[in-house]
């Protein structure tokens, strides 16, 4: 004890809280998954939570579960790109007002979202309402992996355009002068500089909407009804109905897996540097 | 030199956010030329440059480049380049994709960009240097490789932001020989902007002092030097004492009570003038054998000469010399005619500005 204090030592002293937290409610977790996922039931050591992965019904939940999170990480792309440079060439004040109106989503919580969500795309809901006001056929929208795909774009936009946009920000103005003093016009101006050096931001926008997504079971729940089954939806399944802690734990360690194989090929193509991977 | 004009700026206005930088500015800059635009911080030497580069369109007035009127042509369509004050090298290129960058634009062929690449890094002396990226370069080098990447392009005009500013010392006078070595080579037109008055003086044949948007003197460094056309000038370039003086007549002025010889006529009788003289100007020797007596306040060695504060008749005269006298020793001044300089008090609000400006 009198060693533990010692080392804990004045400064140190202050990130005691959040090493409790930590080791609570990080780490603690984390080593039961990983006991919880290599054991049977009867307590010995075993792969089977692992392999269960070969289950059809398991690898067609993460297909899903992958194709939604990669489209809603490229909508969002496409959405946030165009945004984010369009708002860092302006220097106006209605610049605050935008990137506000995008994040104040983010300060209502999640699940409310969600649930607004559901409202407008419901077959009777506000979407139809406005269609068909104007003559327009209702679309049938809820429960649909469209749905997924709107509400899932619809709450990790934010974290696409912000790191874009403060990549893009970042871009000193004299290289783009200099650039121009070359000889070079916008649109090269753009394909040469601006792309390559917001690339930074580009990845980590990609690795902060796509991570998040593979693991999403809330959204799938509320807005694909039962009918589309992710990945996380089946893990949370085996804890809250079938109570297979055993099983469950075995799915999140390969989902785990994924998440850093995404994240690995991410890093890898930005280690290369600022972006070069474009030139 | 009478060459011809390259570029004249006419009565150019801009203001940003109700702050007038230039006002009604007319500068001609010829074919050839080293021009150096010289002035502190905010006095629009910089706007200046970037209304040449078109990176700045003026409210009023008109750029003429080779008898044609560039204002509202944009930056990639102009014959001219320039080299950044922090040199703006394109981070995610290696130098040889950083040099070639205007090249490639231009489509030149690619064994004539290979040998371009070569000839200028050689000019720079960074042989070698090709596929390294710019981060891991020192500051002089990315300098070079920025006028480098400039060069190549063959303009008729390289525009200069103080691209010496971030250097030390001992690089910066280095660089000074460089770009000098550089424009004689190249024979082309250099402006070049900087507050650094050693370094327009050591480099330019045209130095344009500027304040507050507007031009103080333009002339050669030696013009500038020993003959400043006013207060602000003097202040600026080098060191100087600037007294209150009173034109008694022609050849004759009073300076705190003392009359001294000089050669400037055509002031008038008894008007107040102001008047400069240099540090180095002011002769010391025993008391009682110059113009006046006094002693010896500060004592500071600074390398190639000692500079010395003598105070006498109520003004701290600042004094360069080889010889030191310890403080508190009684010397007496001298300065010849010729090294007084004698220049009208500033009349217009204009001028007045300026003269308070230090």
């Amino acid at each position: 004890m009198r060693k533990l204090w010692h080392w804990m030592n004045k400064r140190k002293l202050l990130t005691g809280p959040y090493l409790l937290w930590a080791v609570g409610f990080i780490i603690l977790p984390l080593l039961m998954i990983i006991y919880y996922g290599l054991t049977s039931s009867d307590g010995g050591f075993t792969l089977e939570n692992l392999l269960a992965i070969g289950d059809p019904i398991h690898y067609k939940a993460l297909g899903q579960s992958l194709l939604i999170a990669f489209g809603s990480t490229c909508i969002s792309l496409i959405i946030a790109y165009p945004l984010a440079y369009i708002l860092s060439k302006n220097q106006g004040s209605k610049k605050g007002i935008i990137i506000m109106l995008f994040i104040l989503p983010m300060w209502i919580n999640f699940l409310l979202r969600v649930l607004a969500l559901q409202m407008i795309l419901a077959n009777t809901g506000i979407l139809n309402g406005i269609l068909n006001f104007f003559g327009l056929p209702s679309q049938h929208l809820l429960y649909t992996r469209t749905a997924i795909l709107i509400g899932m774009t619809y709450d990790y936009l934010p974290f696409m355009i912000l790191p874009i946009y403060n990549a893009m920000c970042k871009i000193d103005r004299d290289l783009i002068h200099a650039a121009a003093d070359l000889g070079a016009g916008n649109k090269l101006i753009f394909r040469k500089i601006i792309l390559p050096l917001s690339m930074p931001g580009v990845i980590s926008g990609i690795i902060m909407v796509f991570v998040p997504s593979i693991s999403e079971f809330a959204i799938a729940d509320i807005l694909g009804g039962s009918k589309i089954l992710l990945i996380g939806n089946v893990i949370e399944q085996e804890f809250s109905l079938t109570n297979n802690w055993h099983l469950g734990s075995g799915l999140s360690i390969v989902l785990m897996v994924f998440i850093f194989i995404s994240m690995a090929v991410m890093n890898k193509n930005d280690a290369e540097g600022e972006g070069q991977m474009i030139w | 030199m009478s060459k011809k004009p390259l570029i004249d700026l006419v009565n150019i206005t801009k203001s940003f956010d109700d702050t007038c930088v230039l006002d009604d500015l007319n500068l001609s800059i010829k074919e050839n030329e080293f021009l150096t635009l010289l002035g502190p911080s905010g006095c629009g030497k910089t706007t200046t440059l970037r209304i040449l580069g078109g990176f700045v369109t003026p409210d009023k007035g008109s750029v003429i480049f080779d008898g044609q009127d560039i204002t509202q042509v944009p930056p990639n369509k102009r014959n001219l380049n320039t080299v950044f004050q922090k040199y703006a090298l394109f981070p995610h290129m290696n130098i040889e994709e950083n040099i070639a960058f205007g090249l490639k634009i231009s489509h030149k062929p690619k064994t004539y960009i290979k040998d371009k690449i070569k000839y200028a890094l050689k000019l720079v002396n960074l042989q070698g240097y090709e596929k390294r990226m710019p981060s891991y370069l020192s500051g002089g080098q990315q300098q070079r490789i920025a006028i480098a990447r400039a060069i190549v392009n063959e303009p008729k005009v390289l525009l200069l932001d103080e691209p010496l500013g971030a250097l030390d010392l001992k690089l910066r006078q280095d660089m000074q020989y460089e770009l000098i070595r550089l424009k004689n080579e190249l024979g082309i037109t250099f402006v070049y902007v900087t507050h650094d008055q050693e370094e327009a003086l050591t480099m330019s044949d045209t130095v344009v002092v500027m304040n507050q948007g507007y031009i103080q003197q333009m002339g050669t460094p030696e013009d500038i030097y020993n003959e400043p056309e006013n207060a602000f000038v003097a202040d600026f370039i080098g060191d100087s004492n600037i007294i209150d003086g009173l034109m008694v007549r022609d050849e004759l002025v009073e300076i705190l009570g003392v009359k001294f010889a000089c050669v400037d006529k055509g002031f008038g009788n008894y008007k107040p003038v102001d008047v400069v003289i240099r540090p180095e100007d002011i002769i010391l020797g025993n008391p009682g054998e110059g113009s006046m007596d006094g002693v010896v306040s500060h004592l500071i060695f600074k390398g190639v000469h000692y500079e010395m504060e003598v105070m006498a008749n109520g003004f701290e005269w600042l004094v360069q010399s080889t010889v030191a006298h310890a403080v508190g020793t009684p010397v007496s001044l001298r300065v010849d005619p010729f090294n007084i300089q004698i220049m009208n008090k500033p009349e217009s609000e204009d001028e007045k500005a300026v003269a308070l400006d230090e």
